[in-house]
């Protein structure tokens, strides 16, 4: 496989070579004590955006920095290495992955000595899937991935109590965006690094979704008390409102998409359904919607199906 | 829409017979591939005086021909899925009583893949057993009937190494008194279990579907509210 990424690659730099700047201009902005967020945009990967779509945190301790998500690319890796690197003269002694998605592990390949963390279920994805959200990568944002390759993670982790240099980060199993979304709540500073289970402003993803196990983690979320909600796309919060916002959204979706199959509406017809206004006015809409009529409608029609009678085979 | 393939299409497909492009041939389907292996359209022609056939293909797939349809007794308009290998237009052409093709198109992005991938069935033996049954819903309108129902078979292109071509050819949609209300060809790139809409003119609360594929295999079944 790695010969295809990097038959791929040299296409792709055949046909974009000319006058690139693969610098992703990361900007560390302090949003609590000892804790700096370089945030992404809040759009859909493209070759203008190289793929930074993504919140990444990093805590500097006492006893080396925490990184929360990795980015999208070998080259974010890289200048978010750098990019610490001049904040603090501490070294990076963890990096926690949040899920499986290839904008949050793939920075991680510029981090080959430190201890990359996640939950179990997220290195089996990562090892199953890893090689082809790859490929999908260089397609969407392509010279930016120049040189990645899938690292796994190397540590898993379990959730409870972990101390590091005078922080002590809760870590939360949580499942529902994912099959496995890892939260990091750091009790020290009251920052709540969400992972994928909360969107803010932007539509939610849902390639890899169960919207009832998301449902209940979004509960979970809501009783934790928190002075500042680091989501995985779209701006912090100091209050609950993005996880209400992301409930109301997978709400809005079931709703719509369950009730257009029991109405015995096609696939492609669902495809320019008209959301409400709060809906529409989300980031990535209506794309992100119509990738979700792709993930969940199948299953949703199968219930509005009853098996026929009479058959002959 | 132009592309480098539709002088071929225009010749192979549509038998070099007479076109126009024609926006009341609507073709609904997604900017974007999200699942090469089942991109979701929906055809609808009844904006055109008297459709006879409706020939559904995409220019730039190994194997453009996706489906011929045939509304005997129903409207011009069905909804499907099939895969894609790579970003190509999606047609949908009409022929109407003057025998004129009325052409309808939509540019379809993608990653590709979905023709040389093998189906998910091929790497399970679970499907043998379930090999034709279908499962399905009629819903009824004032003065028409939504038929939706769908077929458990691999649909096999052949293209992916080692797999047999392998897929439904036939479909005759009648009542239970055996009057064909529509007839569909289907070809290889239909997606697997395919997945079928349409729109009946009688109001009825039952049909019988059946079909073949190119290997023989036979199914009928009763499909009903």
């Amino acid at each position: 496989m790695r010969t295809t990424a990097a038959g791929v690659l040299i296409l792709l730099m055949c046909a974009t070579a000319p006058a690139v700047d693969l610098h992703y201009g990361l900007t560390p902005r302090l949003i609590a004590e000892d804790t700096y967020l370089f945030e992404g945009v809040n759009e859909d990967f493209s070759r203008d955006n190289g793929g930074n779509i993504v919140n990444v945190a990093a805590i500097v301790t006492q006893a080396g920095v925490v990184v929360i998500n990795a980015g999208p690319s070998r080259l974010y890796g890289e200048q978010l290495r750098a990019a610490i690197a001049r904040l603090t003269d501490q070294p990076v002694v963890r990096i926690f992955i949040s899920k499986l998605h290839p904008d949050h592990f793939l920075g991680s390949q510029a981090f080959p000595q430190v201890t990359r963390s996640t939950l179990a279920e997220t290195i089996t994805g990562i090892s199953d899937q890893g090689e082809q959200f790859t490929l999908n990568m260089y397609r969407m944002v392509g010279p930016w991935m120049i040189g990645t390759e899938v690292t796994l993670p190397n540590d898993t982790v379990q959730p409870g109590m972990v101390e590091i240099g005078g922080h002590r980060l809760e870590l939360l199993a949580l499942a529902g965006h994912t099959p496995s979304d890892l939260v990091v709540l750091d009790h020290s500073t009251g920052t709540l690094f969400t992972g994928g289970v909360v969107f803010h402003n932007r539509a939610p993803t849902t390639p890899h979704a169960d919207l009832a196990g998301w449902r209940a983690s979004l509960e979970t979320l809501d009783r934790l008390e928190f002075r500042l909600l680091v989501p995985s796309h779209g701006p912090v919060s100091r209050d609950h409102r993005p996880i209400a916002q992301t409930r109301d959204y997978i709400d809005w979706l079931e709703e719509s998409l369950s009730g257009a199959a029991a109405e015995g509406l096609d696939m492609a017809e669902v495809l320019n359904m008209k959301p409400p206004e709060r809906i529409a006015a989300l980031a990535v809409m209506p794309a992100e919607y119509q990738r979700s009529v792709s993930h969940l409608y199948p299953a949703l029609e199968r219930a509005a199906f009853r098996p026929a009678t009479e058959q002959v085979q | 829409m132009r592309s480098v393939q539709w002088d071929t299409m225009q010749r192979q497909i549509l038998d070099g017979r007479p076109f126009v492009f024609d926006p009341r041939v609507k073709v609904l389907a997604p900017t974007s591939a999200e699942d090469s292996m089942a991109v979701p359209v929906f055809v609808d022609a009844s904006e055109v005086e008297g459709v006879s056939e409706i020939l559904v293909f995409a220019d730039l797939n190994p194997i453009p021909e996706i489906l011929r349809y045939i509304p005997v007794q129903a409207a011009p308009r069905l909804g499907f899925r099939f895969k894609v290998q790579q970003a190509t237009p999606i047609r949908a052409a009409a022929l109407s009583e003057d025998g004129v093709w009325h052409v309808g198109q939509v540019w379809l992005e993608a990653a590709g893949g979905g023709c040389t991938l093998p189906s998910l069935a091929s790497g399970s033996t679970d499907w043998e057993s379930h090999l034709g049954e279908v499962s399905g819903r009629i819903w009824r309108h004032d003065q028409s009937t939504r038929l939706r129902f769908v077929v458990v078979h691999p649909m096999d292109t052949g293209l992916a190494p080692g797999i047999p071509r392998f897929h439904l050819e036939e479909f005759d949609i009648r009542t239970d008194d055996g009057v064909t209300l529509a007839r569909l060809e289907t070809f290889e790139p239909v997606s697997e279990n395919p997945v079928f809409s349409l729109d009946l003119n009688p109001e009825v609360s039952a049909v019988r579907v059946g079909g073949r594929d190119n290997s023989g295999n036979r199914f009928d079944a009763r499909v009903s509210e």
